[in-house]
């Protein structure tokens, strides 16, 4: 009785670590029991949230050329994979949208190579289907008894925002600012916002959810995408040639087919 | 709950190793609280903890989750004496979709609260018609907070009910009391610790509360942006900031667990 009583303590502990070990330790070790067998490797790509589409379905051909890697990813906030990436996450490609997250990473000394930039995004206006309020540009935001949704200052979309706003010398009085574009989204598909301001890309990802209308004034506040392959990266090569197919012609006709613009010159 | 309170009082019963998977569970809760405050970075601590946005973070979620309490409070009590005394058909299942809030995701909760009073929600049309508009208001942050706080309430107080049992309300009906004045006057001041322990809780969940008021209620300094989605936002662009709201969140809820326990101590005894 008293020894199987002094092994429980141990039983706790395997428990415990089993507890703690979660899906960050899934990466790796799925990697390295499937490359014991002929060489298949797995790359894991950290992306921004508003890449799903599009990064799922350059995965997907990446892996058709490259037969034996599988490419994983985890879309996030932008500023919760830095996070992640600077506390060790690990991830062998980053692709961010915005520079200043990126400049985080770079800060931190974990970029292979150079961070190159292969997108651009500009905000518009997201309405629940149909247009019930009739929004028609920028400044109709403004229209008192108007439910707008944007993102807080604090995040990438809420930044292009505000440069938005002074861009077009309007002042908008949203009923919320949202943490991120995909909440903006989120209260203009329930229709509880008359109209949110979202990537164009996200508009064009809703589908029949939402009604786009884009404004001239956008071209004042891109936001450019930049994918870096990680020097923490145990696939290094593999790592550098997702970056490049990305950046390739055929990554840019799948982004632009998402409704990403051509990156800056 | 006293009966088991007293036997665990005695202690010597206990086996020794029960003490090890004990120890750590303490270290799983206390080692990542500590971390937080060993992250606070002090000198900028009154800075960041009275800035505007922070100050209208705190005042919002004091005013608000004081508000739920009294919502669940009101509409708590008669729930719980329902559940604890009458003898209605279906109880079991009527507690169990009054404790679901305690196991469903928050979001889940906020999605639901969405549909039932939200713009195209089941109630939506007839809101609307009467000029009632819930999202992105401070009242659909009491919603969100009353709809996951009530449960805390109803199973604190159901428990304290069945515990006094019903001997002193025989008692007082058999000398000629009407049931509401058995109910005012023996019942309830019967089971005040566990409506106080019930409330306590209902205000530290309703604090806390973030997964639902997104959903449901948006993120608008003043308005709508409770202490958590203050936290959650801050932690974009000032960690230091977010770090120094938890803390402060982190010792409110100490605050209220302490005088929580301290309660129950007081009523074992």
């Amino acid at each position: 009785m008293r020894r199987r009583a002094a092994a429980l303590p141990v039983v706790a502990v395997l428990l415990l670590a089993g507890c703690g070990a979660g899906p960050s330790a899934a990466g790796p070790s799925a990697a390295s029991s499937a490359s014991s067998s002929a060489a298949p490797l797995t790359i894991t790509v950290f992306a921004a949230a508003s890449l799903r589409t599009s990064f799922t379905e350059l995965g997907a051909a990446f892996e058709a050329r490259h037969p034996g890697t599988t490419v994983a990813f985890s879309f996030a906030g932008s500023s919760d994979l830095v996070s992640q990436i600077v506390a060790g996450a690990p991830a062998d490609v980053f692709a961010s949208a915005d520079e200043a997250n990126m400049a985080k990473v770079l800060e931190q000394e974990l970029i292979a190579g150079r961070a190159v930039d292969f997108a651009t995004n500009v905000l518009e206006i997201a309405t629940p289907p149909g247009n019930p309020a009739r929004v028609a540009s920028f400044a109709d935001l403004a229209r008192p008894g108007l439910d707008v949704v944007v993102c807080a200052p604090q995040v990438p979309c809420g930044a292009a925002a505000v440069k938005a706003e002074a861009a077009t010398g309007t002042t908008l009085t949203p009923v919320s600012e949202e943490s991120s574009v995909t909440d903006v989204l989120g209260k203009v598909t329930s229709g509880e916002a008359d109209a949110g301001l979202v990537y164009a890309t996200d508009v064009r990802a809703a589908g029949a959810a939402v009604t786009g209308v884009p404004f001239p004034e956008s071209a004042g506040a891109v936001n450019t995408y930049p994918i870096a392959a990680l020097s923490n990266s145990e696939h290094a090569a593999d790592a550098a040639a997702f970056r490049d197919f990305v950046t390739s012609a055929d990554g840019r006709a799948v982004l632009a087919a998402a409704g990403f613009g051509e990156p800056p010159a | 709950m006293r009966a088991a309170r007293a036997a665990g009082g005695e202690g010597s019963a206990l086996p020794r190793w029960v003490f090890v998977p004990a120890a750590l569970g303490v270290l799983l809760v206390a080692v990542p609280l500590a971390a937080i405050v060993a992250r606070v970075d002090w000198v900028r601590f009154p800075a960041l903890v009275t800035s505007a946005s922070s100050v209208a973070a705190l005042r919002l979620s004091l005013r608000t989750a004081g508000a739920s309490t009294a919502c669940c409070i009101v509409v708590g009590v008669p729930l719980a004496l329902v559940l604890a005394r009458s003898a209605l058909p279906g109880l079991r299942v009527l507690r169990a979709v009054v404790l679901l809030p305690l196991v469903l995701p928050p979001v889940v909760g906020g999605l639901a609260l969405l549909y039932a009073v939200g713009r195209q929600g089941l109630f939506g049309p007839a809101l609307e018609a009467a000029g009632i508009r819930v999202a992105f208001t401070t009242a659909s942050v009491v919603l969100a907070q009353t709809f996951v706080s009530l449960p805390f309430l109803v199973v604190s107080l159901e428990g304290a009910l069945r515990t006094a049992g019903r001997r002193y309300e025989a008692v007082a009906a058999s000398l000629g009391a009407a049931p509401s004045r058995v109910l005012l006057r023996v019942t309830l001041p019967l089971v005040l610790p566990g409506l106080v322990s019930g409330a306590v809780l209902a205000f530290a969940r309703s604090l806390g509360e973030f997964g639902a008021t997104l959903t449901v209620a948006g993120s608008l300094q003043g308005t709508t942006r409770t202490l958590p989605l203050e936290i959650y936002l801050q932690r974009e662009t000032d960690p230091d900031a977010a770090v120094a709201l938890a803390l402060v969140l982190v010792v409110v809820a100490a605050v209220v667990v302490v005088a929580v326990h301290g309660r129950r101590g007081a009523g074992a005894r």
